[in-house]
């Protein structure tokens, strides 16, 4: 799985992903950064909870919608990762690298 | 009055078409508003990484420094307070009153989450300008302007990827091509490891040469059609000598990076269970009839990028009744002159809402609807710094405007639009798309409804268009209002592989909130849409 860049060198950003510490290179969008860091799903869906993640990554399909902040709803492939954000999924996330 | 822009022109989108519009509006003496969804200018071609993290250098771009000179003429215009800019905010509606327009906005990020700006404010104007004439902070601005006037509209919306369902396509890891480009772009990462990009259109190429170049392995790119396609349309291909350079680094990109590239081919299922992990392929003829016996696995494959061209986003300028057509590659788009004005005296617009064309195109056709806004704005009143003046009188004729471009210029729109059509004829939509489905593969993503449902539903109960289809089965219903089932679910509406017909595509594209808002921001339209106030 991709590595968050080291480009720039600059410190990873830390927030928190259902409660565990997660990292973003700085910049980011939460949607890459959960991506990136081996997690291709956060949310299920209402009827045949089915695991879902980034799909068309700019804002257009909803599939991507999380929590932040206790705030609902919130695409992450929009929302840049900052230091500190709480960043919850819906239903179970699928996680470790696929490969 | 706080909360309210009022201005000449406003332009929605600052991609290419949107920047363009915004520096020519203003070249030519308008007072102009831009309002984009995204943190920063660029749009689509020119994503970058947010700039108060690194420095964008243009790589992995094409045309950047056409970027950079729109870009600083943009960012002059705002440090003398002649454009305001307002980032990080959507536009879900917009109205024709008083001769004039009216957008709502609302933030694309809830604020509380938001970061603070990542465009840095204009140079010459101190966060506490006394004038107070814009805010230099975009945090500012995004909770601030939530409601534009202007007396002229230029909506450059851009598009999004296009889609065709097939089964699996719901797995995570299952991206549009764009989206991956998108995160390329954006986040200096990669999605995933190993990766096949498929559907039509020469834009797989940049897709995977981008997936390579950043480090990825692309084991296929599977093109629906074939170069014969192109056959009967080199004259217009020839017209356009830059695409063919472009496709040489292409291909020299895939020959470094041995990555295979099938014609006629295409992916007829994903497979995973809670990811994607596979994906079967097969050869189709022209109409997309898979070849039988011709069908094989691909594995260890963790990302999919689909993309069967783009579909405009015809929501604003359908909901302000501009005239519509079908374009060559079967997508509704907005019917203009050759000043880029809609049906609607005084709506312009430019880049993908009026056909898909590229960059290239939407900057040019973008200089001209920018110009012919700002003239249109002057025309009408003389002192059109002062937004008090209403609108008097009938709008001259288009004709009667200066021309925007020079005859070199308008030659090359010309020579895009030629080759625009010719690739829309040479990326079809493959008729027979929809065998590849199975019942139970799911065609609206956010309502969960299977083309078994679809099926049933217009063969028993007649449900031909994508409005009633929604009405039936709730296709188009959910989250996404139907922008990525709605051109996929008007063809399984029209059956048998027949094309989809205007008025399903239209009825798909009319979406009375073009953004999610909140209850709070539905009420409060309430006044404002009753009193018929003087602009600002
Ligand atoms: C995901 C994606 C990636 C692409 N990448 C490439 C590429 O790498 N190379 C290439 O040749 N072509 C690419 N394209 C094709 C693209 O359409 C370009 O041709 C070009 O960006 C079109 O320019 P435009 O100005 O018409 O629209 P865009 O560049 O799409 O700009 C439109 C802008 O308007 C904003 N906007 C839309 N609706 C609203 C609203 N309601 N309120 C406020 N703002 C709004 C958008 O956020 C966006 O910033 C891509 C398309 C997509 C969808
Ligand atoms: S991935 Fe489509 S809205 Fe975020």
């Amino acid at each position: 799985m991709s590595k968050p860049p080291s480009a720039s060198g600059t410190p990873a950003v830390a927030f928190s992903f259902n409660g565990a510490p997660f990292e973003a290179a700085p910049g980011q969008t939460v949607g890459a950064a959960l991506v990136a860091g081996g997690v291709p799903a956060w949310r299920t869906t209402r009827k045949g909870g089915r695991p879902r993640g980034l799909f068309c990554g700019i804002g257009v399909c909803f599939d991507c919608l999380v929590t932040v902040d206790g705030v609902a709803n919130q695409r992450a492939c929009l929302v840049e990762a900052r230091e500190g954000l709480c960043v919850e999924g819906s239903g179970t996330a699928i996680e470790g690298g696929s490969a | 009055m706080s909360g309210i822009a009022a201005r000449d022109v406003a332009v929605v989108g600052a991609g290419p078409a949107g920047l363009a519009a915004a520096v020519a509006a203003v070249e030519a003496g308008a007072r102009v508003v831009v309002v984009d969804s995204a943190a920063q200018p660029g749009g689509q071609y020119w994503r970058h990484r947010p700039e108060n993290v690194v420095a964008a250098d243009g790589r992995g771009h094409h045309d950047w420094g056409v970027y950079l000179d729109l870009r600083a003429r943009f960012d002059a215009a705002r440090a003398t307070g002649a454009i305001e800019y307002v980032p990080g905010r959507q536009v879900w509606m917009a109205q024709n009153d008083d001769g004039g327009f009216t957008l709502r906005t609302t933030p694309t990020v809830a604020p509380s989450v938001a970061p603070s700006a990542s465009v840095a404010p204009p140079a010459s104007v101190a966060p506490s300008d006394p004038a107070g004439a814009h805010p230099a902070d975009v945090t500012a601005q995004r909770e601030s302007v939530s409601t534009i006037r202007a007396r002229r509209l230029v909506l450059c919306p851009g598009a999004y990827d296009r889609q065709l369902p097939v089964p699996g396509w719901d797995l995570p890891g299952v991206m549009a091509a764009g989206g991956i480009q998108a995160f390329i772009k954006a986040n200096g990462a990669l999605p995933g490891r190993r990766f096949v990009v498929a559907g039509t259109g020469p834009f797989l190429l940049p897709v995977a040469a981008n997936i390579a170049e950043a480090g990825g392995m692309v084991a296929a790119v599977l093109e629906s059609s074939s170069p014969v396609a192109w056959f009967p349309h080199l004259g217009a291909a020839a017209g356009v000598p830059e695409k063919a350079l472009e496709g040489l680094g292409y291909a020299a990109v895939f020959a470094r990076h041995r990555i295979p590239y099938r014609t006629r081919t295409v992916v007829t299922e994903v497979l995973g269970e809670d990811r994607t992990r596979a994906v079967r392929t097969a050869r189709v003829d022209p109409g997309g009839r898979v070849v039988r016996g011709s069908e094989r696995l691909l594995e260890d494959v963790d990302v999919v990028g689909f993309g069967w061209g783009f579909t405009p986003q015809l929501e604003l300028p359908v909901s302000l009744g501009a005239e519509t057509r079908v374009d060559a590659d079967r997508s509704l788009v907005a019917v203009v002159d050759t000043r880029q004005e809609s049906s609607i005296p005084g709506l312009f617009l430019a880049g993908e809402v009026t056909g898909v064309g590229g960059a290239a195109l939407a900057v040019l056709e973008g200089r001209v609807a920018g110009a012919s806004a700002a003239a249109r704005a002057s025309a009408l009143s003389p002192a059109h710094a002062s937004p008090q003046d209403r609108d008097q009188g009938e709008a001259p004729p288009s004709d009667a405007l200066p021309p925007a471009l020079s005859p070199a210029d308008a030659a090359r729109v010309a020579r895009y639009r030629r080759f625009a059509q010719a690739m829309h004829r040479a990326h079809p939509v493959p008729d027979a798309w929809h065998e590849w489905l199975t019942p139970e593969t799911t065609v609206c993503r956010c309502e969960e409804v299977t083309a078994g449902q679809i099926a049933e539903a217009r063969d028993a109960l007649g449900a031909a268009d994508a409005r009633s289809l929604k009405s039936f089965t709730r296709a188009g219903m959910g989250w996404c209002q139907g922008r990525v089932c709605g051109f996929a679910a008007s063809c399984l509406g029209a059956g048998g592989g027949a094309h989809p017909s205007e008025a399903s595509l239209a009825a798909s594209a009319k979406r009375p909130l073009a953004a999610p808002v909140s209850i709070g921001e539905l009420a409060a339209l309430e006044p404002s849409t009753t009193t018929k106030g003087t602009p600002a």
